[in-house]
């Protein structure tokens, strides 16, 4: 866990605090991005973490001990650092580079080597290949991998990452980023990651804080950021199409009836007009004997005709899972051309479905409560 | 890419035409007597080629372990002043001609091996110190920076880091620094230093073409051995990462 309090630095000449009495607290496990135009102080901000650049005043505490307790040399040893140039040593092969700070702290050789080559292997780069290599003989993308492994060699628990994959060409970087991700899910670390763009940090945080002119404007999860944004920088800098972004981040689940009446294939037709009247609705899901979606019927038909729903179904389109996020749903419903879908689990069993009205109320619910 | 090959292209035609020059040369010593005569001094040939050599080791080894520390402690944080300074004084120095140092150095200390031993040494710093400085300084500050935030200490990032990268920068000065050193030993003569010189000037004053060349073809073919000492160092010693050559 890192805390800041109160912290400030006005650089020796400088008329204006680049960091103005910043408080913030980044809880264990969670990745919070620093995010903010170009000198906002972000990168200042992060480098006190690690006291590259000492602070004016306040504290920063780290697991509750105070980062001017001890050593800095020592201090840095445990705070992995990722900075945009990579700044991986040309001079070092990629094991040496990634076993640097174990190195350092006198790690058995054998096991700081064992352990690049798995770390390796965990971004799908075959260390028979590369171990051996130099940096020069690697591509961006690879330097950037190299990069962050060198920085959790040692296990630290916690990083602090400057616009780690800002040298990355945008498809690259997406593959980092989901890489990185999923990493994360295993490692838990404690993550400070400085970026300036809005994407990155909606996708990679959990907490987002927002940075103008040294302070800190606005420290909230992406949605509610995207939701309910401060003041009118902040929601001019989330930009204009902050509701399209929020459906990136909602899942299904958010947004879904759960546990909706559904019929079956020796039901009759009169039973199943009569369920979706009782409830409102204009077509209702048949499912099989262990609960798997297998068609629909809507209400005219249903009302029009006798017989049972088995012999009057018709086939979904599509179907959607329940993990998926709002916008592939969105776009699922436009490309079939429906106003809803339904949700299945990795079992295809029905679990609900949404509707296009529901998901536009569940934004516009959040806007209000704003 | 194009660079290299037309450099190796270059080479070639080099060595090419260095032993065409070399066969020439022999053919006319020979037919004009000179080679013979050379024979004749084969024992002073060894004798002061000896010699030679040693005032190209103390002063040039010498020149090595005071130069690159000096080059490094220049580079140290908080030493920016000074480091502007002595580059500005290494600067000057170079322009001041090899023979007013020898000259410089002799009147401080008289005649003999001391003075010329100095007057070397000081030639041969400067380009050691200046190359030592240039190419720590020119080490990408990202490089330190990254070293700095995972806790290296100063003395780790000075072995690890700077002086691994600027190697190759430093090797080139000391090539130049040795170049210079050997070519410069002969002039050492004229301040009682011994070495090759002495054939060559006494050639000239005696008008002994055959003994000038005893003292110049020798001296000659150390320079050449002493840069291809250096450059297989340089290719060999320096972590293929940061060689150019490899
Ligand atoms: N070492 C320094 N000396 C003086 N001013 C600095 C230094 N580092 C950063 N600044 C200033 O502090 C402000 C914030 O910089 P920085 O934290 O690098 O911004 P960001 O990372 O958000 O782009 C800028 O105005 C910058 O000019
Ligand atoms: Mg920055």
């Amino acid at each position: 866990m890192i805390r800041l309090e109160n912290v400030t630095k006005v650089f020796p000449g400088a008329a204006m605090p680049s960091v103005d009495h910043v408080s913030m607290e980044v809880p264990e496990g969670e990745i919070c991005v620093l995010l903010g135009p170009s000198g906002c102080g972000k990168t200042t901000t992060m480098k006190m973490v690690n006291r590259l650049i000492e602070p004016s005043s306040g504290k920063i505490f780290i697991d509750g001990k105070d980062t001017t307790d001890h050593d800095a040399v020592q201090l840095r040893r445990t705070l992995g650092y990722v900075i945009q140039q990579i700044g991986l040593f040309p001079n070092k092969t990629i094991v040496d580079n990634i076993c640097i700070v174990p190195d350092i702290l006198g790690w058995d050789r054998a096991k700081s080597r064992a352990r690049a080559a798995e770390l390796l292997q965990m971004v799908a780069l075959d260390p028979g290949i590369y171990l051996n290599r130099y940096p020069k003989e690697l591509s961006g993308g690879q330097q950037q991998r190299i990069g962050v492994l060198r920085a959790i060699a040692a296990d630290p628990p916690v990083l602090l990452m400057d616009e780690p994959f800002g040298a990355i060409d945008p498809i690259n970087r997406e593959i980092i980023q989901d890489e990185f991700l999923k990493m994360q899910a295993t490692m838990k670390k404690t993550i400070m990651f400085v970026s300036h763009d809005i994407d990155e940090a909606v996708k990679m945080a959990d907490r987002i804080a927002i940075f103008n002119e040294g302070r800190l404007v606005q420290y909230d999860t992406p949605d509610n950021l995207l939701a309910h944004p401060k003041n009118r920088f902040v929601s001019d800098f989330v930009g204009s199409d902050r509701t399209l972004k929020r459906l990136q981040l909602l899942k299904v689940t958010d947004a879904m009836m759960h546990d909706p009446p559904s019929v079956r294939a020796d039901d009759t037709l009169a039973a199943a007009a009569a369920l979706m009247e009782e409830n409102g609705h204009s077509s209702i899901v048949m499912v099989g004997p262990n609960g798997r979606v297998r068609g629909f019927v809507d209400l005219r038909t249903a009302r029009e005709t006798k017989g049972k729903v088995g012999e009057n179904h018709e086939t979904l389109p599509t179907t959607i899972k329940t993990d998926e996020n709002l916008r592939t749903a969105v776009s699922t419903m436009f490309r079939h051309d429906v106003t809803w879908l339904a949700c299945v689990d990795d079992d295809r069993v029905f679990k609900g479905y949404v509707t296009l009205r529901g998901i536009t109320h569940l934004l516009g619910e959040a806007h209000r409560d704003g | 890419m194009a660079e290299q090959v037309a450099m190796a292209g270059i080479q070639r035609l080099w060595r090419i035409a260095t032993l065409v020059l070399i066969f020439a040369l022999g053919a006319w010593a020979w037919a004009s007597g000179l080679l013979p005569t050379m024979a004749d001094l084969w024992d002073d040939i060894v004798y002061l080629g000896r010699q030679h050599i040693i005032l190209v080791a103390i002063s040039g080894g010498l020149a090595i372990a005071v130069g690159i520390p000096l080059g490094i402690l220049l580079t140290r944080p908080g030493m920016q002043r000074y480091s502007n300074i002595a580059l500005q004084f290494l600067n000057i120095g170079a322009t001041i001609p090899t023979l007013a140092v020898l000259a410089l150095s002799m009147s401080i200390l008289g005649i003999g091996d001391t003075p010329a031993i100095f007057g070397l040494f000081v030639l041969t710093l400067l380009p050691i110190v200046s190359n030592t400085l240039a190419g720590i300084r020119a080490v990408p500050r990202h490089l330190i920076e990254a070293a700095t935030g995972m806790g290296l200490s100063r003395g780790q990032i000075l072995w690890q880091v700077e002086l691994p990268n600027a190697l190759f920068v430093i090797y080139a000065g000391i090539r130049t620094a040795l170049a210079v050193n050997v070519g410069t030993v002969p002039l050492a003569f004229l301040i009682g230093g011994g070495g090759l010189g002495e054939l060559i000037f006494s050639g000239i004053a005696l008008n002994e073409f055959g003994m000038m060349l005893a003292g110049a073809i020798p001296t000659a073919l150390l320079a050449i051995m002493v840069d291809f000492l250096m450059s297989q160092m340089q290719l060999w010693t320096i972590p293929r990462g940061v060689n150019p050559l490899r």
